[in-house]
């Protein structure tokens, strides 16, 4: 039986979403040269909800958010059944500062698939990887993400899942685990 | 559905309509990957396919070659007019010493029907028909889906006429199964002497007015004379056979809608479809090619993907 613990509810991933926001624009500024890239299928949400509030923030509307699916780079194929998922990236990303956004940092092998992907589409300048939650003792790669909206402990066993109110009616982060 | 229901792609009549749309999905990622700066992905990294061609092919082989490239699996060719099948090999013999270096996959075209199932059943690689005779060739039906799909939204409730040479041609059946599987309505049209005996029991119209045919559709299929499987003579000339049963301008013209007209090619040109028609805004030849190898990379992709 799994038995969920709610880590952050909707009040708490708004303040981590906006906390992240700012994080950026200190680095980024203005994001006339920094483009978002969200990874399929979950990670895509987070993007959205960041592209969003970026907008309102810097009051621009020229930011570039994608998404981006890795499926036919994972080395998992074979292993598991995997469905591919839409890729769309319609700017370029040659000599552009790439912030790459997934809900959730575990192994780091979709992290991988991830980077490997992207440079189907150009060479960046530099990539940076954004997650809302870092699940710090599961790490399979040398892959570390350097904005991070909650940090938790958890064992391979337990599961993380993100909800979002597009499409899971509510925004919160839950920690499924065996009792 | 994350997996096909078949291990083989032997002919579209073992498929279900799920398996249809799966490929046909997982066609629509690898038409974007196909379109990017750099085509290539790692997927079949691991994989070894054999493309065995004991019969011509240029599109379908190329086709084939260029889909397990952007995957990046390891591809070896075989034609059979160079090799030692000339000497009296026999097919499992030949298959059996190419498995032997280690291949994982098949895709093979073979001028007799049933040479894909007969190989499932005494080897242990995962085939792909590529063409058996007269009998399937699966992929073309697929990539002849997507692109009517692509292009007029759905199959589902559409009209579809297949035109030519029915006897010979294995994507005229495979066609038939997959576009009724996709709930289209299919008819198919040509001289009496080209029409299986048992057409009807597939459940198609039959038609032998080209105009009637054309004004029923939405979309019109124009298929090959394939003089090189005819024996006898089925019409009395060529020049007759286009003047009944060839697509012209004028005709395209002259019907109360403009719909769409495909064609697998090779095309004859001036025999079942004239060059204007072919190259006309309404025809979708060379989308059908392109999709060719989208489609083909999303089978032999799910096809792998199987444990």
């Amino acid at each position: 039986m799994m038995k969920p613990r709610i880590i952050l509810d909707s009040k708490h991933l708004d303040i981590t979403v906006t906390r992240l926001c700012y994080q950026l624009i200190e680095i980024h500024n203005d994001f006339s040269n920094t483009v978002i890239i969200g990874l399929q299928p979950r990670g895509i949400y987070l993007a959205t909800r960041i592209h969003k509030k970026l907008q309102e923030i810097l009051k621009k509307k020229d930011i570039k958010c994608g998404s981006l699916d890795t499926t036919f780079y994972r080395d998992d194929f074979r292993q598991k059944e995997l469905v591919p998922n839409k890729t769309n990236i319609d700017f370029i990303i040659e000599g552009k500062n790439v912030i790459m956004v997934d809900d959730v940092l575990f192994t780091g092998r979709t992290i991988r698939a991830g980077l490997d992907a992207m440079l189907a589409f150009g060479r960046p300048n530099d990539v940076e990887l954004l997650v809302l939650i870092d699940r710090r003792l599961s790490r399979h790669l040398p892959i570390q993400a350097k904005y991070v909206g909650k940090t938790i402990d958890s064992i391979a066993s337990e599961k993380v899942k993100v909800e979002w109110k597009e499409t899971d009616g509510a925004d919160k982060v839950t920690l499924l685990s065996n009792d | 559905m994350t997996t096909l229901s078949t291990k083989h792609l032997l002919g579209i009549k073992d498929l279900t309509a799920d398996d249809i749309h799966l490929i046909l999905k997982t066609a629509e990622n690898f038409k974007e990957v196909i379109n990017r700066p750099i085509k290539k992905v790692p997927s079949l990294r691991d994989i070894t396919i054999a493309n065995l061609f004991f019969e011509n092919s240029t599109r379908t082989k190329l086709s084939f070659e260029l889909a397990e490239k952007r995957l990046s699996a390891d591809v070896v060719n075989f034609s059979s007019a160079s090799s030692s099948v000339k000497k009296g090999e026999t097919l499992i013999d030949t298959v059996n010493n190419i498995l032997a270096m280690k291949v994982d996959m098949v895709v093979m075209r073979h001028p007799n029907p049933g040479a894909a199932v007969f190989l499932s059943k005494h080897i242990d690689a995962k085939i792909i028909n590529a063409g058996d005779g007269a009998h399937e060739h699966p992929t073309q039906a697929l990539l002849d889906a997507f692109s009517i799909k692509e292009k007029i939204g759905s199959v589902k409730g559409k009209k579809i006429a297949i035109v030519g040479d029915i006897l010979h041609s294995r994507v005229a059946l495979s066609n038939i199964f997959c576009l009724q599987k996709l709930g289209a309505d299919v008819m198919v049209c040509g001289p009496t002497t080209l029409m299986p005996k048992y057409i009807h029991s597939l459940g198609v119209k039959v038609e032998h007015n080209l105009r009637k045919a054309l004004e029923w559709c939405d979309v019109a299929n124009m298929l090959r004379i394939q003089l090189e499987r005819q024996d006898i003579k089925f019409f009395p000339s060529l020049r007759e056979y286009t003047m009944l049963f060839g697509l012209n301008k004028e005709l395209l013209d002259s019907l109360s809608k403009k719909i769409v007209v495909m064609h697998p090619g090779p095309i004859n040109r001036g025999v079942e479809i004239t060059s204007d028609v072919a190259d006309s805004a309404q025809s979708i030849i060379l989308d059908q090619v392109e999709n060719g190898v989208a489609v083909r990379m999303a089978v032999l992709f799910l096809l792998a993907g199987r444990a």
